[in-house]
């Protein structure tokens, strides 16, 4: 059941969006998710398959972009990717507590016709 | 409904005891919308005539309804000078005995209500009101987490006007309520020395998100050989950024340093407030 509740939200969300637009069919939801966010893509996927039945979205793809987490280091001036939150500028071993991306949670787009 | 393990697809809230409104469920909510905009219309047409095929890019935050209702809690709270604390950890932490423990030394200092989260029964409200301390119980049902509109609706039966502190007590969970913001000014995380000292390397968003770390029940430390140095690393490590304090709330070991803090921090948000009428 992980993940159910983020996909109903999700469609609620590209419906109203889609009809607002006098749209009548959902033929791609894009969607950003940030690696810290503790939410699995796959278990979205499955999520999609059951939640996208009798919506606008019925027959329509699903696209995740998976966001890999950055943290800025100061002392470096630079960006770093952080493979989770231990998060250490690789070049000056500083440990960095500004989390820039990794947390997108976002529907970013839609095919509709 | 909550985005972690879809807690909350059904289920009543109960606030005190009393029907809360299914607040979580997408699928019951109380706004209009027009005819055409129905959840689950009837097909309206025996034809399509949508539009010709287009891309709509909405960069819409997913969360964005929780995120709203937490951003006008915030906006309320400051206008009634309220320090809100956002109080979470694993069960069995000891959050209510560090609230009821910190209403208690407060006294005569600041004054301190409580919105106290948990699936079932109203215990935990019941040892506070009995502390004589104001406090609303909501019974989440199914809910793994307090969402920001359980809360709109649970202050309304405080008197707010008569506190200075509000401690939102969230229900026992260090996974999911990382990511609801309640309208919080201040997030507090508890670890007790029984937990184990990587608690915050298993749960990183939840240590993370954090602006206060309390290592709780240190009196217990040598019992559980609890190692202090390698908590403390391991805490430094994912929520660097937090403020720790080291306390036993049933003791009162280490509790004047959190309570000052308290203090410290209510004067702060009054001085701020003040200053933003003159200006």
């Amino acid at each position: 059941m992980h993940e159910v509740g983020i996909m109903m939200n999700t469609l609620e969300a590209a419906e109203k969006a889609a009809r607002t637009s006098g749209a009548t069919h959902i033929h791609e939801l894009r969607l950003r998710v940030g690696r810290m966010t503790g939410v699995v893509p796959e278990a979205l996927e499955a999520a999609f398959e059951v939640v996208r039945q009798g919506t606008l979205a019925a027959e329509a793809r699903l696209t995740i972009e998976r966001v890999p987490a950055s943290c800025w280091c100061g002392r470096c001036q630079e960006e770093f990717v952080s493979e989770d939150l231990l998060s250490e500028c690789p070049r000056c071993h500083e440990l960095s507590g500004e989390l820039r991306r990794g947390l997108e949670l976002e529907l970013a787009s839609l095919e509709v016709s | 409904m909550c985005k972690e393990c879809g807690c909350g697809i059904v289920g009543e809230v109960g606030i005190n005891g009393q029907p809360g409104g299914q607040v979580s469920s997408p699928l019951v909510h109380d706004h209009d919308h027009d005819h055409d905009q129905l959840h689950d219309p009837p097909h309206p047409h025996g034809h399509d005539h949508g539009t010709p095929p287009h891309t709509l890019a909405l960069h819409q935050a997913i969360l964005e309804k929780n995120d709203r209702v937490a951003e006008r809690n915030r906006g309320f709270f400051k206008a009634k000078k309220l320090l809100v604390l956002n109080v979470v950890s694993s069960p069995g932490s000891g959050k209510t005995t560090l609230v009821q423990k910190s209403a208690e030394a407060l006294t005569g200092r600041l004054r301190v209500g409580v919105i106290v989260g948990d699936l079932a029964t109203d215990n935990d409200a019941a040892r506070l009101r009995s502390a004589g301390v104001p406090v609303v119980q909501i019974t989440t049902g199914t809910v793994c987490h307090l969402e920001a509109d359980m809360v709109a609706k649970a202050m309304s039966q405080l008197p707010l006007d008569a506190l200075d502190v509000l401690v939102i007590e969230n229900v026992g969970n260090l996974v999911c309520p990382a990511t609801y913001d309640l309208g919080e000014d201040l997030r507090v995380v508890l670890l007790s020395v029984t937990e184990g000292e990587d608690k915050p390397l298993k749960y990183p968003p939840m240590f993370h998100s954090a602006n206060v770390a309390i290592l709780n029940k240190i009196d217990l430390a040598a019992a559980c050989d609890f190692d202090r140095e390698k908590a403390l690393a391991n805490l430094g490590k994912v929520s660097h950024h937090a403020e720790v304090f080291e306390l036993s709330a049933r003791t009162g070991q280490g509790m004047d340093a959190w309570c000052a803090f308290l203090v410290q921090r209510h004067a702060t948000l009054r001085q701020g407030s003040q200053l933003g009428c003159l200006s």
